[in-house]
């Protein structure tokens, strides 16, 4: 462990510590709170404080300070949290997140705001606690030559576990000490208490040593006991008195009880922080033994049956516990897609702030647990999603008014675990898609011929197309174009799929499909030669054994697939990577159709199609390089190793140099299967 | 022990008593401080006063009513602005108390001076 280790930890545990902030106020401000609450609230700052003050974050320290005042007397009842309070310390979060995330990447935080809102804090929490001033060193006084100390503990002082030894033993270390004991108060046998306290000892301590450094061996004892401390030159300045006698209440014995019963009954859950790199080898490890399996199971399989009677259901209970392990293993890294979800309001709030709209967001689900790593990449989608449906979704409020709905809109966050994958949904109240607009706009840029016919959703699918851009809307939110394209590539890159449902005038609904995990895929395994080939089953559209009339060759760019109305380019895979005696025409094979980023839609023509399984993914480049079109290899359970195809980086290069995206047209041809 | 519902300082005490050349068990609570003394041998305890589930007064009175950690030294990291905290917590029968942020050596001596 070093000093970078606990800045992290120190990152790491704020971005929590906002987390749960930014919780606990949306508890208050939706008057669902109890008396937990706003402790939690309090620690949380409190906490933040804290570490913030461990690395010297002043100006962090100063806001952490007055809003920990507020919460205290909040605590205390002084004050009660009205809806302007709380927009106060939602403002104080905001800013100790800002100064948090420009402290961490190194940035200067922004100036001015902080100090004001210390003011307004002031303003609402007085009497003014003055903040914390910075450490500064002790002034030291002048010294003589030592000093004498007449030390006589009371019983208090070992109530508490002080050990008079251990402060002498402080007091050598300043310089050479003498004592002797003073047992003047050592009662006869007969009248002694044994738990109270009779000696004191005279020290004299030699040396220049500064009064404040001797009071401070003793500053931990000076109630419990008399102690006098005075300079051995005869110079001596006033005389301190440490005497005042204030003993310490008592023990209660019967506060201490129930909380001990307390903890027996409820033992607190145990976490243990891992490394993510040790998880990611326990799920690679559980990834062989599922491969290793599989393979035994084909070998089991291919024997005769009267040979090892047991072999076959031994083998299947194997498999059953392997699920159940592997389940186990990845459930480790996944976390609840609260952390990125939680971001949201605050962008709402902002953003609703900046468009003067008013937005209401509603969020559920939040626990639904999703690998760690699929959480870290949602955040820019799902944050461009929101921007979106602030921006160009929900009408102002007067527009709403007048239009009969709620000034107020509304915008659904949810997250749900459905059949193997988790959903995400994000749907808003707002005017919904314009299909006309963006049908035009599309034509205007190119994206779709003059005289193409769409059907509603494939105008809605238009908006994820590059390039497109609904002009007359951009703004200072959204920025140029929206990036719907960046949105859907990004879930894409997670093995998610994205799709859109509107309604003009009622609203637009976005929906998210991601894997539970990405050490697992589900994979169409097809046959290339003698290779074998593993295709996401998320990219595949189709796979049809065209007819010869559906083939054209089209100079250049090699072979076009004539499907519905539509041309669809052709990969031919044995071209692409260079695998022999594999099946050339495409008549004869099997064309599947898969959604790039680079082609748009691509039939990729193999010979035959094995099976639908799921995979452990391998990392490629781990173990040989990164290569174009291939996201990583696995083992099937023949023992062979087959690549796993980047579908959506496929394209573009290869025999299908300069292939652009589907062009639909009007007149529909009979599909063909 | 360092108790300390902020892993952060937790660490920092770990880290700084660690190179110091202490042994340093870690407890996010007073509860969990507890289950670790039930198996632990413990020297020292520094605790922070305001945890969850039990708070840091609770744990000393806890401690101190029970003659096996009677002589137990417990330091408690307070702020400035728990000085009635700490008047607490010294009734409550602590041993001394540490202001945080607290520097490193101050931090060394000050369990030199309980622990010895």
């Amino acid at each position: 462990m070093n000093f970078d280790h606990l800045r992290a930890t120190f990152f790491e545990e704020s971005a929590e510590l906002l987390e749960s902030a930014y919780a606990q106020l949306a508890a208050l401000a939706e008057g669902r709170s109890d008396a937990e609450t706003v402790h939690a609230l309090f620690r949380a700052i409190h906490s933040i404080k804290g570490g913030g003050g461990a690395f010297g974050l002043d100006r962090m320290i100063g806001l952490a300070h007055v809003m920990e005042t507020l919460l205290d007397r909040a605590r205390d009842g002084l004050v009660t949290l009205d809806p302007d309070l709380l927009a106060l310390l939602l403002r104080g979060t905001d800013a100790l997140s800002d100064l948090l995330s420009a402290e961490r990447v190194g940035e200067p935080a922004p100036e001015g705001l902080t100090e004001e809102l210390i003011q307004q804090f002031h303003a609402v929490s007085a009497p003014s606690e003055p903040a914390p001033s910075p450490r500064t060193d002790e002034p030291q006084e002048a010294v003589g030559e030592g000093w004498r100390i007449l030390f006589q503990p009371h019983a208090a002082l070992f109530r508490n576990a002080s050990e008079p030894l251990h402060l002498v033993r402080e007091l050598r270390t300043l310089g050479p000490v003498k004592l002797s004991v003073d047992a003047g108060k050592l009662p006869s046998l007969d009248r002694m208490e044994p738990e109270d306290a009779y000696l004191g000892w005279n020290l004299t301590l030699e040396g220049a040593v500064p009064r404040l450094a001797v009071e401070e061996v003793f500053e931990f004892v000076a109630d419990d006991c008399d102690l006098r401390i005075e300079p051995l030159a005869p110079a001596a300045k006033e005389k301190f008195e440490l005497d005042e006698r204030k003993s310490p209440s008592a023990v209660v014995q019967g506060d201490a009880v129930p909380a001990l019963r307390s903890d027996a009954n409820a033992p607190a859950p145990q976490s243990v922080r891992v490394d993510v790199s040790k998880i990611d080898r326990l799920v690679n490890l559980v990834g062989e033994l599922v491969i290793n399996q599989a393979m035994l199971m084909q070998v089991g399989s291919a024997l005769p049956p009267d040979i090892c009677p047991g072999l076959i259901g031994g083998l299947e209970t194997l498999s059953q516990h392997l699920r159940e392990l592997q389940e186990g293993v990845m459930a480790i890294r996944t976390q609840p897609v609260k952390s990125v979800f939680s971001r949201m309001p605050r962008l709402v709030r902002e953003l609703s702030a900046q468009l003067g709209k008013e937005v209401r967001l509603v969020v559920t689900g939040e626990m639904t647990e999703i690998d760690k790593t699929v959480v870290e990449q949602l955040a820019d989608p799902l944050t461009h999603l929101l921007r979106n449906a602030l921006d160009h979704g929900i009408e102002p409020p007067e527009q709403r008014a007048a239009g009969g709905k709620p000034r107020q809109g509304t915008v659904h966050l949810s997250a749900e675990q459905r059949s193997g994958r988790i959903i995400i949904e994000m749907s808003d109240d707002g005017r919904g898609i314009d299909r006309a607009r963006v049908l035009d706009r599309a034509k205007e840029r190119g994206l779709v011929r003059q005289d193409a016919v769409l059907n509603d959703s494939e105008i809605d699918e238009l908006i994820f197309l590059p390039g497109f851009s609904t002009a007359a809307a951009v703004s200072e939110v959204s920025g140029r174009g929206v990036g719907m394209d960046v949105v859907r590539r990004n879930i894409e890159a997670l093995g998610g799929r994205i799709a859109v449902e509107s309604r003009l005038g009622s609203g637009s609904r976005f929906v998210l499909s991601l894997p539970l995990t990405l050490a697992v895929l589900d994979g169409l395994v097809v046959s290339v030669g003698a290779q074998a080939y593993i295709l996401p089953i998320t990219s595949i559209v189709e796979s049809l054994r065209p007819q010869k009339e559906q083939i054209h060759d089209v100079i250049g760019s090699g072979q076009v697939l004539a499907i519905r109305g539509a041309y669809i380019p052709l990969l031919p895979l044995h071209l692409r990577f260079a695998v022999p005696d594999a099946e050339p025409d495409p008549s004869r094979g099997i064309v599947v159709i898969v959604e790039t980023d680079r082609a748009g839609r691509l039939g990729l023509i193999v010979d035959d199609l094995l099976g639908q399984q799921q995979v452990v993914v391998k990392s490629l480049e781990a173990n040989y390089g990164p290569v174009d079109g291939v996201a990583g290899a696995t083992i099937l359970g023949d023992g062979r190793v087959a690549l796993i195809l980047d579908v959506p980086a496929l394209g573009g290069i290869g025999p299908v140099r300069g292939a652009s995206q589907t062009i639909t047209i009007p007149s529909p041809q009979p599909p063909s299967h | 022990m360092a108790v300390d519902d902020s892993r952060t300082m937790r660490e920092m005490v770990a880290f700084t008593l660690g190179k110091a050349g202490f042994e340093v068990l870690e407890a996010e609570d007073g509860q969990a401080a507890l289950a670790v003394l039930r198996t632990s041998p413990v020297d020292v305890v520094i605790t922070d006063l305001n945890m969850p589930k039990m708070d840091g007064v609770t744990l000393i009175r806890t401690l101190r009513a029970d003659p096996k950690w009677r002589a137990l030294p417990i330091l408690m990291l307070t702020t400035e602005s728990d000085a009635s905290k700490k008047a607490e917590g010294k009734s409550a029968g602590a041993t001394g108390w540490l202001v945080k942020p607290f520097d490193p050596a101050k931090l060394i001596d000050v369990v030199k001076r309980v622990a010895g």
